[in-house]
């Protein structure tokens, strides 16, 4: 073991001389990376300008649009009461909601909560991992209280505290990155035991600097490339997850437009109007899709070898 | 080798124990009484004074830690106060279902996946492991209840092949049995193949460059005997450690699969207890499927003997 650390650390080392100067070229020519940004980016344009997107609101309903086919015309009432004339592009639902609108609304929500969750896990996992790495009384109890987190099914953690806490926007992000936060302890700690013997960190060490120094200022920076990575698949499974849970009906509220929620809505009438399930369906996966093109080409581009690491 | 055996079974209870706590703690940690979060929103008032003496509620958070550890090693994982049964009847009788869909699944994920992973492998870069590869990222990212409803979509509403839903017992007979089983285990095997196809084929390419291999063709072996002997089996461990891993993916699938498919499995009591709020099953199903989790991982474990003779334990 000690043996092939040591060889990780050479090849690494000499691998980033090489690198550096091109890193950033390298992930721009990536053809994975190319996509997957290109369509987040418009994904992110769709949910900031979902409301001049020819969108109602959301919530809005009528019962005489009920069940429309996509392209359907119908009518829909504001909240001030008033009757307006509405195509509705992806058909309406049982309520005589515009799906179109829903779909669109509920890329604001996905796209939060796999940022999110991506940053609240990375940020647990960051702090525990370099406790465990750097702090060797901790190391032992720690690990194995991450290795108890991981032995559970992790959307079984998330349906668990949901269910505990009753959905929102917070708790479901916090319940879908606790089960995340073992993972990134892990690569951090494993990160860190192995930047802690380049020489770099013996001079500090010997020049007597600070260990929180050491760990901020020495530690931490070589530690981003890998981080990236993983937060983006941990964004990934996160809009997933949120997806799940709100489709099994343990996940954000009902009257908040989610893709689950409009999904686990169709459920009852999916023999007739298949497209309720499927329009939201079509966004979830172009969008986890495209967030883990992303991720891979990231980490091709980024490190090779991380490929076996994580 | 009963040493390491010994070993191993000892290292997997601190895991045991620490998954044991933590599902305890889930619960007396939150805000409220406990005794009124166990019972559920349906319990009376009897209900949750009886909990409350029974689990020594008025203790210290060790001492009730104690007495849950207790029962739990007697076999008694509380009872369902939504469903008026206890917890490990209950399990029992969803038992089936759920082994019968994640047995018929890995069976599925295996044969598919080990083969497409070395034949990719054998013909790196060709549109074969092109395809490959596409198909594992899709995998990864199409949701498996959209997946799901276009099965059903597709095979059962459309083509009227299959049965939209539900499920009948073994001892209804075979085909029924699987004729509700098969969509639902296709469509949950699917990440589980991205996921073992892509570890073979990366595995089964290692071991493509080793001199054994060379060595192997330079003799004249056939193409099958090289790819299937030489170079599949050198490249059986981390496959198996892939799919002992790959169990929490399906674990999770099994909670969607079954929900969709309308399967009376551990899935679908899990989703109804977590609606129902019923804590004490949610407990019971959460411990289960962490100690399958850990049971499988250590017998994957044990299996790296079996496919690799130079490990010795």
């Amino acid at each position: 073991m000690a043996n092939s650390t040591e060889f990780d650390s050479l090849s690494t080392e000499s691998a980033t001389v090489v690198a550096q100067p091109s890193a950033l070229a390298r992930v721009r020519a990536n053809v994975s990376v190319r996509i997957g940004s290109s369509v987040l980016l418009a994904l992110v344009l769709v949910a900031l300008l979902a409301p001049w997107l020819g969108t109602v609101d959301p919530t809005l309903f009528d019962p005489a649009s009920r069940d429309l086919l996509p392209g359907g015309q119908g009518e829909i009432t504001t909240l001030e009461g008033d009757s307006i004339k509405h195509t509705f592009l992806m058909g309406s639902d049982g309520y005589g909601r515009d799906i179109y609108s829903r779909v669109v609304y509920g890329t604001r929500v996905s796209l939060i909560v796999g940022v999110c969750t991506a940053l609240v896990a990375l940020a647990f996992g960051i702090a525990l991992g370099l406790c465990a790495g750097t702090l060797r009384r901790l190391d032992g109890p720690l690990m194995r209280v991450m290795d108890g987190v991981m032995a559970i099914p992790a959307i079984l953690i998330a349906i668990a505290l949901v269910a505990i806490w009753r959905g929102s926007l917070p708790t479901v992000v916090i319940a879908i990155a606790i089960p995340e936060i073992p993972r990134v302890t892990r690569l951090v700690r494993s990160l860190v035991l192995t930047i802690r013997e380049e020489p770099y960190v013996e001079a500090a060490i010997s020049l007597g600097t600070p260990t929180w120094k050491i760990m901020l200022r020495h530690i931490l920076p070589n530690t981003v490339a890998p981080l990236v990575v993983q937060g983006t698949f941990i964004c990934a499974s996160g809009i997933l997850v949120e997806a799940i849970l709100s489709f099994l009906g343990v996940g954000l509220p009902p009257d908040i437009a989610t893709w689950g929620n409009v999904m686990a809505e169709g459920r009852a009438q999916f023999n007739e109007f298949p497209h309720n399930i499927f329009f939201p369906g079509i966004f979830l996966a172009v969008t986890v899709l495209a967030v883990n093109m992303l991720g891979d080409g990231l980490r091709d581009s980024l490190d090779p070898k991380m490929a076996k690491r994580v | 080798m009963f040493s390491f055996l010994a070993r191993r079974l000892l290292s997997t209870l601190p895991v045991l124990l620490i998954v044991s706590v933590l599902v305890f703690l889930l619960l007396r940690l939150t805000p409220g009484d406990p005794a009124a979060v166990l019972a559920g929103d349906t319990a009376s008032t009897d209900q949750i004074a009886q909990i409350r003496t029974h689990l020594g509620l008025d203790r210290s958070i060790p001492a009730q830690f104690a007495i849950w550890f207790g029962h739990l090693l007697g076999g008694d994982l509380g009872e369902s106060f939504y469903y008026k049964a206890k917890v490990t009847t209950l399990i029992a009788q969803r038992l089936e279902p759920t082994l019968s869909l994640a047995l018929i699944t890995i069976t599925i994920a295996v044969l598919v996946a080990v083969p497409l992973g070395v034949l990719a492998a054998w013909r790196f870069g060709g549109w074969l492991d092109r395809c490959l590869m596409g198909f594992s990222v899709l995998g990864f990212s199409v949701p498996i209840f959209v997946l799901a409803y276009l099965m059903i979509w597709l095979v059962s509403i459309k083509l009227g092949w299959l049965p939209v839903q539900g499920y009948r017992r073994l001892a209804d007979g075979l085909v029924p049995y699987l004729s509700h089983l098969v969509l639902p285990a296709l469509t949950l095997s699917v990440v589980y193949i991205a996921l073992i196809a892509r570890v073979t084929r990366a595995s089964v390419l290692e071991t493509l460059g080793e001199d054994y291999i060379r060595t192997a063709r330079a003799k004249g072996l056939p193409e099958r005997t090289v790819l299937l002997r030489h170079a599949l089996a050198n490249a059986a461990v981390p496959i198996a450690t892939v799919i002992g891993i790959g169990i929490a993916l399906l674990i999770g699938g099994v909670v969607v699969t079954e929900s969709v498919f309308a399967i009376p499995g551990l899935g679908r009591l899990t989703v109804d207890a977590v609606l129902a709020r019923d804590f004490p099953t949610i407990q019971g199903v959460i411990l289960l499927f962490s100690f399958i989790y850990v049971a499988v991982n250590l017998l994957v474990d044990l299996s790296y003997v079996f496919f690799d003779p130079r490990i010795r334990y």
